[in-house]
């Protein structure tokens, strides 16, 4: 009975090692993740003179200044609204051309289907660098330059194959049988596919929404070539900062922490599916 | 599941093909067009057969630029996976803190990445950055826009801090999907963790771990903007990986004909290695299947 | 091989269980003899599967011990129990051979390489798979991965007992016959301790010497498939096991007579006063439908299932269900039933009443 008591003891002792030792590696992987943005925040509440003339872990002279300069600046803070539009745009057209597509390609096998599958994907491998120029060319000519469009359709070329992808594989999880049915009961394909199909799937609707989102909101390449001044997105206006006074570190934090902000909520609103949507549909 | 053979359902890709055909073809065929033709300027064009091509295969600073890309890509695929499967596993299973972690951890892939650059061009600065302060501090000579292996540390360590949570999130969902009699039976077998990982948890996980290096070797492969900011491609050409080096040759200096090789070329690999990881990964559905 | 003794066991999934309601199993003192086999019956949530992980070590029940040959396991893990476990999804190494996973267990024990082979194929042969020993065992059926999983628990010569949680919800209805009757055969060959889950009252009566029957987190019954059918000691017992289950009617039972809206049944002992809620159950099977004896009952409907007829019936406002010969004809006349003494139970508050020899 006695060495049963140490054996239990030993057993739990060990238990709580294990967890500690989860605790310690996840508390490190966060701090490591967090330690960067928490630096930015610390940045964007002081003022430039703190920054520069001492180095401290914490604002000591607390100040919104840079905030305010951003959110009372026109130029400042249309860039964020030229993103948000373009973001919205492109996972709105995005969501809406590929799910017939990827409907067609869960449901259906068709002249081609696999090579055009495999090209829709190769558009994910574009690299937006190939692209830039010819984008730059194209949309000038047709007028759409330094418009919220131009931006949105240049950011198609890799998310809706992703959204296509996506979907394809929610599809796949849906029995076909309710195709079937629904038919049987005799809805329209139009009606079906929007009345029960697509409520069906409304995670992966959802998990596509979030990559498209994602995606278009952290690209910069194209949409700064893309625009000039109307359209303008966020990122690029954070290259004003530099002046000729030198860096203005303050307000260029406040806007990094800034464009945290939408993704942050994005990710606050979709917690609870997150892991389930990282599976894409394909676990 | 059995798919019916149906034409018409080329109706339903067609949005989707008009739009990539807008999007993506036409802007290729211009690359195309540039790549076999040269200019005096005044958009008078001739044709240049493969003469780009050839100078392009026997540039060194493309070759140098592949060479670092490569080097970059497998360096971050080799930090990342392991990582990103090591952090999976140490995540909480479910409650609170599994909730707690999967936001924190998400929110690196939501920043934009001139972002990401600037958050790290501030932490590694010795005058004002925490990271760079610090090491300096400490005696470290550290400085990633002069000293070349600063400079890929860097640009390293902002990768892993970037994307190592996607790998991690992907990792998470497969080992999500393992039902809880797996493990009951490895224990009543003796399965040693090890033994746990390596023959239930990456079976599990094989698939997404798939698309996890696609897509991390893809986007690795075509990264621009977060070195660009951090390093601007230097010290000297030190990070000038290939999409750098590209924008700086068509935006730049507007070299056109070289600048369309060169994303042809570009294109072509990626397209090739992706092309062998999609045909594996196909044969591993199918096997599951 | 072993004896298993739970002695006071009791588990409830809250952290500080207060009522009894709390308790997902209840209190439980229980044998389980070496070498039979006992089916664990019950409908889903009744506890059965809480049990079972309490003896495989998955679970450390709340309160109580659990010994195997008199040596307390309580907190001990589960590989030190020595016990096999096949779930009701089959748990096969994908990626494994089928050879590879039934050496798994041994390997890990750190057995010999030429012990292994050997072992292996007896099991293979046991189990009937020798010819698929080299394949991967992704890609088999469901069912022979649910023998690849049994094989790799007994592949342990040691093995204290083998735990089976319904193991045949997956399988194809003519495999789980086969596999039922295999197992049988095993465990006459074998003799291991044998414990089955399930919710199949079929299964568990062709497969058991012992069926443990149990309702809402505790034991009801302990008993052969002839007990439970004759004696059902709880009125759960009595409609969960038989088909169609155990008529129970409410009565108010003197002495030997239970009295139904005035009129009486015989019974075959005498019982003291009793309690509470007290109800005679009948099976259908001792009921006889007549045109002279017993008590009026009123025919709703007649089902012929072969082998015999189901009659049901209303019986002073209660359904009742009684079974007929196939060969016994069925006239518009027959409005009496009677019961045998012998096999009408009384319960007071669903519990079994003994009563005393009339």
């Amino acid at each position: 009975m006695a060495d049963m008591t140490v054996n239990q003891s030993a057993a739990r002792s060990k238990a709580a090692v294990k967890v500690n030792t989860r605790a310690i590696v996840m508390g490190i992987y966060l701090l490591f993740l967090l330690l960067p943005i928490y630096w930015l925040i610390n940045m964007s509440l002081k003022t430039n003179t703190e920054i520069l003339s001492s180095f401290s872990l914490w604002p000591r002279d607390l100040t919104f200044q840079n905030y305010a300069t951003i959110l009372t600046d026109p130029s400042w803070y249309m860039g964020y609204v030229n993103s948000l539009i373009y973001v919205v745009m492109n996972t709105v057209i995005s969501i809406v051309v590929a799910l017939p597509a990827a409907y067609a390609f869960s449901r259906y096998s068709f002249m081609g289907d696999k090579h055009l599958f495999f090209w829709l994907l190769t558009n994910r491998m574009a690299p937006p660098a190939v692209f830039a120029l010819p984008f730059f060319q194209l949309y000038s000519s047709v007028g759409l330059f330094d418009t919220h469009i131009a931006v949105a359709l240049a950011h198609c070329l890799f998310n809706v194959p992703l959204a296509v992808w996506i979907l394809e594989g929610f599809m796949r999880g849906v029995p076909k049988e309710i195709d079937e049915t629904a038919y049987i009961d005799g809805y329209s394909f139009g009606r079906f596919f929007i009345k029960i199909f697509t409520p069906l799937i409304a995670s992966g609707v959802g998990v596509a929404a979030f990559f498209c989102f994602m995606f278009s909101w952290v690209e910069l390449l194209l949409s700064r070539t893309l625009t000039s001044v109307e359209a303008k997105p966020i990122a690029a206006t954070m290259t004003r900062t530099v002046s000729a006074s030198g860096m203005d570190w303050g307000v260029l934090a406040a806007a990094g922490v800034l464009t945290i902000v939408p993704g942050a909520l994005v990710i606050y609103f979709v917690r609870n599916y997150i892991a389930k949507g990282f599976a894409l549909g394909r676990v | 599941m059995e798919k019916t053979v149906n034409q018409k359902a080329w109706f339903l890709v067609l949005p989707v093909l008009l739009l990539v055909a807008f999007s993506a073809v036409i802007p290729l065929m211009t690359v195309v067009n540039y790549a076999f033709q040269d200019t005096f300027g005044n958009n008078v064009f001739f044709w240049a057969g493969l003469s780009w091509f050839e100078e392009l295969i026997e540039s060194d600073r493309m070759w140098a630029a592949l060479g670092r890309q490569a080097i970059f890509s497998a360096i971050i695929l080799a930090i990342e996976i392991p990582l990103g499967i090591f952090v999976a596993l140490n995540m909480p299973k479910k409650g609170f803190w599994a909730s707690f972690c999967l936001v924190l951890m998400s929110l690196p892939l939501l920043i934009p990445w001139n972002v990401v650059g600037t958050i790290w061009q501030i932490f590694g600065r010795v005058d004002i950055g925490l990271l760079g302060y610090t090491l300096d501090k400490l005696g470290i000579s550290y400085n990633y826009t002069q000293d070349f292996y600063a400079a890929w540390i860097t640009v390293i360590v902002m990768d892993v801090w970037h994307w190592t949570s996607l790998v991690a999130l992907l990792a998470y969902a497969g080992l999500q999907s393992i039902p809880d009699a797996y493990y009951q039976a490895a224990k009543i077998d003796q399965a040693s963790r090890w033994n746990v990982f390596r023959y239930i948890e990456l079976p599990k996980m094989a698939g997404v771990l798939m698309i996890a290096i696609l897509l991390r070797f893809m986007d690795s492969f075509m990264i621009y903007t977060e070195p660009f900011v951090v390093t601007g491609g230097g010290p000297g050409n030190a990070t000038t990986f290939l999409s750098i080096d590209l924008v700086k040759m068509a935006l730049g200096q507007f070299d056109l004909g070289p600048a369309a090789a060169f994303s042809l070329m570009y294109f072509l690999v990626i397209l090739l290695i992706s092309w062998v990881f999609y045909t594996v990964m196909t044969n591993l559905d199918k096997r599951e299947g | 091989m072993a004896k298993i003794t739970l002695d006071n066991l009791a588990h409830s999934y809250l952290p500080n269980p207060t009522s009894e309601d709390d308790f997902a199993l209840k209190q439980l003192d229980h044998d389980w003899v070496d070498g039979e086999a006992y089916a664990l019956l019950g409908s889903s949530g009744c506890g059965k599967s809480t049990l079972l992980n309490i003896i495989s070590g998955l679970l450390t029940p709340s309160q109580g011990r659990i010994l195997f040959d008199g040596k307390d396991v309580t907190n001990a893990p589960t590989a030190e129990r020595n016990i096999a476990q096949v779930f009701q999804f089959p748990v096969v190494y994908d990626t494994m051979t089928v050879r590879d996973n039934l050496a798994f267990p041994l390997k890990n024990r750190g057995e010999k390489p030429a012990y292994i082979a050997e072992r292996v194929n007896q099991i293979a042969k046991m189990i009937g798979m020798e010819h698929e020993l080299g394949r991967k065992a992704r890609g088999l059926t469901a069912d022979a991965k649910q023998k690849i999983s049994l094989g790799r628990g007994m592949v342990r010569e040691d093995v204290n007992a083998l735990l089976f949680d319904e193991p045949l919800t997956v399988i194809d209805p003519h495999m789980k016959w086969e596999l039922r009757t295999q197992l049988k055969k095993l465990h006459h060959e074998f003799g291991h301790t044998m414990i089955y889950v399930t919710h199949d009252q079929t299964e568990a009566l062709t497969f058991a010497d012992k069926v443990v029957v149990m309702y809402d987190g505790r034991v009801v019954q302990i008993g052969t498939p002839e007990e439970l059918f004759e004696t059902p000691e709880h009125t759960f017992v009595g409609y969960f096991i038989g088909s169609p289950g155990m008529n129970v009617i409410p009565a108010k039972v003197d002495g030997d007579k239970a009295y139904i809206n005035g009129s009486y049944v015989q019974l075959g002992r005498g019982y003291a006063p009793l309690d509470g809620k007290v109800e005679i159950g009948v099976r259908p099977e001792f009921a006889t439908l007549s045109e002279t004896d017993g008590l009026p009952v009123k025919i709703r409907r007649i089902e012929d299932v072969g082998r015999h007829k189901i009659i049901r019936a209303e019986f002073f406002g209660s359904d009742i269900n009684i079974i007929a010969n196939e060969g016994t004809p069925i006239s518009a006349d027959m409005n009496r039933v009677s019961f045998d003494p012998a096999h009408v139970n009384v319960y007071a508050n669903d519990w079994r009443v003994k009563g005393e020899a009339a």
